[in-house]
């Protein structure tokens, strides 16, 4: 019986987001290369504003980039598209009863996936500019991994319950990721904000996080205060998250 | 004593009228008085203080006129709805068959949408696999299954809904007016299989405007008149009470 719980959770994960990955993409191959795409795309209008028109000074700013956008584009892309995950599912919600918070999970994982996927690209860009891909990926990867759908979900499961409330959250949404990408060091590093402003990058729940992918993915190196101020900010947006799916939930069929 | 599978003591449910919502936060925040005092003041009570239970293996039927209460009925049994005031129990898998396309997924195959809907209903893909050709064969749906079910007629939509709720073995059968769209030949072949469901025992709750199919198939009947209980017993008594009010 146990058992049989456990397996119809994790079929409900898969099939739901087999689900979604059909739903948006049409197919998953499509869905693959527009997730490598958009970062890459991204990463050469800010190499091209940035190195090639500003002359940034700085070395392998192309690379420097990729590794910062790869992850950030999972967490963007969750959120962004957040607001709608449970009105898209509303034929669902309104007649089964079923764990609703599994809805944003999906999406969530269906971005994560298409970030692993997106790794090589990362490796390759290293191998471009003489570099390898160090060991301690392999537990630096799921240990950060583990962090950001912590912390990308419980954001999704907040923003999801709200907008069914308010249905104008969706554009509060994309101006708030563009806002947090600007003050993240993504397409600048840290070490280049003037040092008064200095501390206040911790008060950005994101940069901690980022700057772990970064090194990580550069140097092959991973910091413990970092790390730490990332798990707290996550463990504390899911508990929110959970918190404000929680008190709503039993609405939802309502309103939608 | 029989038991009872689905019980509703004292069950009312009252809807928000949701006004603010269309405005959104813009608008919530810029008329803020109003906004709370809509809130608290626009309800729609939708079902007032009902009581029933439904026994397990019994046939229940619940008929009313539009906008009684059936659905939100069927809604509190299925369990996406939560009362306002009192308790609903119910105990068993829940198969519910509310609405056309409830459940299913536009954007999906026929075949894709059978595993969604099994998935939700409580079943694990394995589960759903190995009845899968059943159902496939059951909805005759022929080559339609590996198309998108938004290009499928409402009949076809019914078909394919009752197919896969018949099909896993259900413990507790919700129905709510959706055989209607489907053509004569498949609402005989659905009546056959709640025929025999109602043999093996399956507990299921019909709403229906069919009087007919009421009658046939129901060991009880609960009509729901201006959102509460107007009447309760045996099929024919209820029916004809029933129709008496309408003409």
């Amino acid at each position: 019986m146990f058992n049989h719980r456990i397996q119809h959770f994790i079929d409900l994960i898969i099939v739901l987001t087999q689900k979604d990955i059909k739903v948006r993409y049409k197919s998953s191959f499509l869905g693959y290369l527009w997730s490598v795409a958009h970062p890459l795309a991204f990463a050469f209008v800010f190499f091209i504003a940035f190195k090639v028109v500003m002359k940034i000074q700085m070395e392998d700013y192309a690379l420097f980039l990729i590794a910062g956008l790869f992850p950030w584009q999972w967490f963007s892309n969750s959120a962004n598209v957040s607001p709608m995950v449970f009105l898209g599912d509303a034929s669902i919600i309104k007649k089964v009863n079923f764990p609703r918070n599994i809805i944003p999970l999906t999406a969530v994982l269906q971005d994560m996936i298409h970030f692993v996927m997106s790794v090589p690209v990362i490796v390759l860009f290293l191998f471009l500019y003489h570099k390898s891909p160090s060991l301690t990926w392999l537990y630096g990867i799921p240990v950060l991994m583990g962090i950001q759908l912590l912390i990308t979900y419980g954001v999704s499961l907040m923003i999801s319950s709200i907008n069914l409330f308010f249905r104008d959250l969706e554009r509060l949404t994309v101006v708030c990721t563009t806002l947090i990408f600007y003050f993240t060091p993504i397409i600048y590093p840290e070490t280049m904000i003037p040092g008064r402003y200095k501390h206040l990058i911790y008060l950005n729940p994101l940069a901690p996080l980022m700057m772990s992918w970064r090194s990580l993915f550069l140097n092959g190196t991973l910091e413990p205060s970092s790390l730490m101020v990332s798990l707290v900010y996550s463990i504390f947006a899911f508990m929110i998250g959970y918190l404000v799916y929680k008190k709503l939930s039993w609405k939802f069929a309502e309103v939608l | 004593m029989r038991e009872a599978v689905i019980l509703f003591n004292n069950v009312s449910k009252n809807y928000l009228l949701y006004h603010h919502i269309t405005g959104g936060i813009k608008n919530f925040l810029f008329h803020f008085p109003k906004a709370v005092s809509q809130i608290k003041n626009s309800r729609f009570e939708a079902l007032c203080d009902i009581s029933f239970e439904v026994y397990k293996g019994e046939t229940f039927g619940i008929i009313g006129r539009n906008g009684v209460g059936k659905s939100t009925t069927l809604g509190l049994i299925a369990g996406v709805l939560k009362p306002s005031k009192g308790r609903v129990i119910v105990k068993g898998r829940i198969s519910p068959l509310l609405e056309l396309g409830a459940g299913f997924h536009a954007d999906l195959t026929g075949r894709e949408n059978i595993m969604l809907n099994g998935v939700l209903m409580g079943l694990t893909r394995t589960e759903v696999f190995k009845k899968m050709d059943e159902i496939i064969e059951f909805s005759e749906l022929g080559d339609f299954i590996n198309q998108p079910i938004r290009i499928y007629s409402s009949g076809m939509l019914a078909r394919l809904g009752f197919s896969v709720v018949a099909n896993l073995n259900p413990e507790i059968l919700l129905i709510d007016e959706v055989l209607a769209v489907g053509d004569l030949e498949f609402q005989k072949k659905c009546i056959d299989k709640m025929m025999g469901f109602k043999k093996k025992g399956v507990t299921m709750v019909f709403v229906s405007h069919s009087m007919g199919d009421v009658k046939r198939i129901c060991d009880r009947v609960m009509w729901i008149d201006s959102h509460s209980i107007k009447m309760m017993g045996e099929p024919k008594e209820v029916i004809t009470k029933y129709n008496n009010t309408i003409i």
